[in-house]
């Protein structure tokens, strides 16, 4: 067993951890603390921690002179749009690879996964002129056949990684009492596979959230989603701090959250399953 | 064992998903390829022409793309540097028992979810900027002249803005192997007389060395196509000083509107990005078989 850590020990490492990080999680507080601040404020020298004047202000000024809530909704739309439309077609091919595996089944989730190395600047331009052939440039149903095919290999080893640790013979035992495939899938498979598939879920919806070359290449101002909204102010008028910090706060917030709960499964999900 | 029923069945499940990343693969890469054959410019529709090697002539001697080159090197090696060494020493940090490990976890894990955008405008604006950044207000209270980090030092500084982003991850995934450690081993080696820099070198270096080699494979796929934090905080400039291969093609395309030559750039990141995912691909496909 591991040996008694010393009081005295443990208060040094609790003191240097802690104030590391606080120091990694900085800019994300500044970011928030700011937003709640006036621009005058937020710019103020020296810098203002916590005695100024709580204020909301930001917050509504960003939805009114940008309608902000129009990019949060083209966000949800297309995070979890092109996320579900991935499961869809990921859960069967996940499902066949991890219990019906044949000689070729390395060698097809080897090669989905290349499809995931090809840098996305390679097909940048074709994918430009066909949306813009077929009026897709700038919608959100463009944007989630993107993301839904940049992130399917994705999908796809996440749910085989998690599948493959369902045991066999539970299935066989399923069908040995007569179970066909549908009901096979339906009241054996699903309830033992529906952790898997939600962390797959969270996983997907925070990558697509967060996918910003796509989106800032593909988008203007219809369907632009916070990534782009965001960018947006790189060329600023005027004081913009606290209103820049306003609408990053929002757009960072619910995504935190959901981070926060996938830890385990980003280890597992980013890494293909090569560190669990 | 499947019956052929459930061999029929598996093949039509898997096939939409196939045909799907086949479709995707293949219908733009083959037209990139093609058109970076062509003289094709946006601005002059209809004028297609077959150059044959011209554009990848002009782009391979194009003194912007050696820069891109170099730039896109230092990117992707000052990333991995600071986060390989900087998430080794976070993970044996973290490991330590600590009071509010739950609480500091969080704390340090979540750059990783802030999205490009955001991350870089708020360290360009709020810390880097010369006039009110917090960098600035830290250089006059200490007496230095404010230092303007994206005029001066532009790539080191969109080295740092990423590497924070990534930090998280490498600490991250080199905590979780740290974890995995026999803690036998480290108290069989501390009794025959290991000191803790030999334990570092000789016991937990070697356990780590697969998760770091993970690490910088994945991280490098991801941070050859580094786009948006260039965009919003440089664009590229001043000249070419943080153009990376990425934003070099994106410029010539869909600012200069130049498909043919953007096309030939796009193939040679694509070649690059592939010497990459061979080895990635081998240390996966490795794992597969266990």
């Amino acid at each position: 067993m591991a040996r008694a850590v010393s009081v005295r020990r443990k208060a040094v490492v609790t003191l240097v951890a802690w104030t590391v990080g606080l120091a990694i999680f900085f800019p994300i507080l500044w970011t928030i603390l700011t937003s709640f601040k006036t621009e005058a404020q937020a710019i103020a020298s020296p810098p203002l921690f916590f005695g100024f004047d709580w204020t909301l202000e930001n917050y509504a000024t960003v939805q009114e002179r940008s309608d902000y809530f129009r990019h949060f909704w083209n966000s949800v739309v297309i995070s979890f749009g092109s996320t579900l439309l991935g499961l869809l077609i990921a859960i069967p091919a996940a499902w066949s690879m991890a219990f019906v595996p044949g000689r070729r089944t390395k060698d097809v989730l080897m090669w989905m996964l290349s499809t995931k190395m090809l840098p996305p600047v390679g097909v940048l331009i074709p994918i430009y002129l066909i949306f813009r052939d077929t009026g897709l440039l700038d919608t959100r149903l463009g944007l989630v056949i993107v993301l839904t095919l940049i992130n399917l290999p994705i999908i796809i080893w996440m749910l085989f990684t998690y599948f493959k640790e369902i045991p066999g013979e539970i299935l066989e035992a399923a069908r040995m009492d007569g179970a066909d495939l549908r009901s096979e899938i339906l009241y054996v498979l699903t309830p033992m596979a529906v952790p898997g598939i939600a962390s797959t879920l969270l996983l997907n919806v925070i990558l697509a959230w967060n996918e910003a070359f796509w989106t800032l290449n593909l988008t203007a101002a219809q369907a632009a989603p916070l990534t782009a909204f965001i960018a947006s102010y790189s060329s600023p008028e005027g004081l913009f701090y606290a209103k820049l910090s306003a609408a990053s706060t929002l757009a960072i917030a619910p995504i935190l959250v959901l981070g926060w709960f996938s830890q385990k499964q980003l280890v597992r999900g980013l890494t293909f399953g090569a560190v669990k | 064992m499947a019956t052929r029923h459930a061999r029929t069945a598996a093949r039509i499940m898997i096939s939409p998903a196939v045909l799907l990343l086949l479709g995707w693969m293949l219908v733009p890469l083959s037209m990139t390829v093609y058109f970076s054959f062509l003289r094709y410019n946006l601005l002059m529709p209809g004028m297609e022409e077959w150059t044959g090697w011209l554009n990848y002539e002009f782009f391979l001697t194009d003194p912007a793309f050696f820069d891109a080159i170099g730039n896109t090197l230092m990117l992707v090696g000052g990333v991995l540097l600071i986060t390989i060494v900087g998430g080794v020493l976070l993970a044996l940090l973290l490991d330590q028992p600590f009071w509010g490990q739950g609480v500091v976890r969080v704390l340090v894990i979540a750059p990783f979810f802030v999205m490009p955008t955001v991350s870089a405008l708020v360290w360009k604006n709020m810390f880097m900027n010369p006039v009110s950044g917090l960098f600035a207000h830290a250089a006059k209270a200490v007496g230095l002249a404010p230092f303007d980090f994206l005029a001066h030092a532009p790539l080191l500084s969109i080295i740092l803005i990423v590497a924070w982003q990534w930090l998280p991850f490498a600490t991250l995934i080199l905590l979780t192997a740290l974890q995995s450690l026999d803690s036998e081993q480290l108290e069989a080696a501390e009794m025959d007389g290991a000191n803790p820099l030999n334990r570092f070198v000789f016991i937990m270096l070697p356990h780590l060395a697969r998760a770091i080699t993970v690490v910088i494979l994945i991280q490098t796929i991801f941070l050859l196509s580094i786009f948006a934090e260039i965009l919003v905080t440089t664009n590229g400039g001043p000249g070419t000083a943080s153009t990376n291969l990425t934003f070099l093609v994106y410029a010539q395309s869909l600012l200069q509107f130049d498909v043919g030559g953007g096309s030939a750039g796009g193939v040679i990141a694509i070649i690059l990005a592939n010497i990459v995912a061979i080895f990635l691909m081998r240390m996966i496909g490795k794992n597969l078989e266990t």
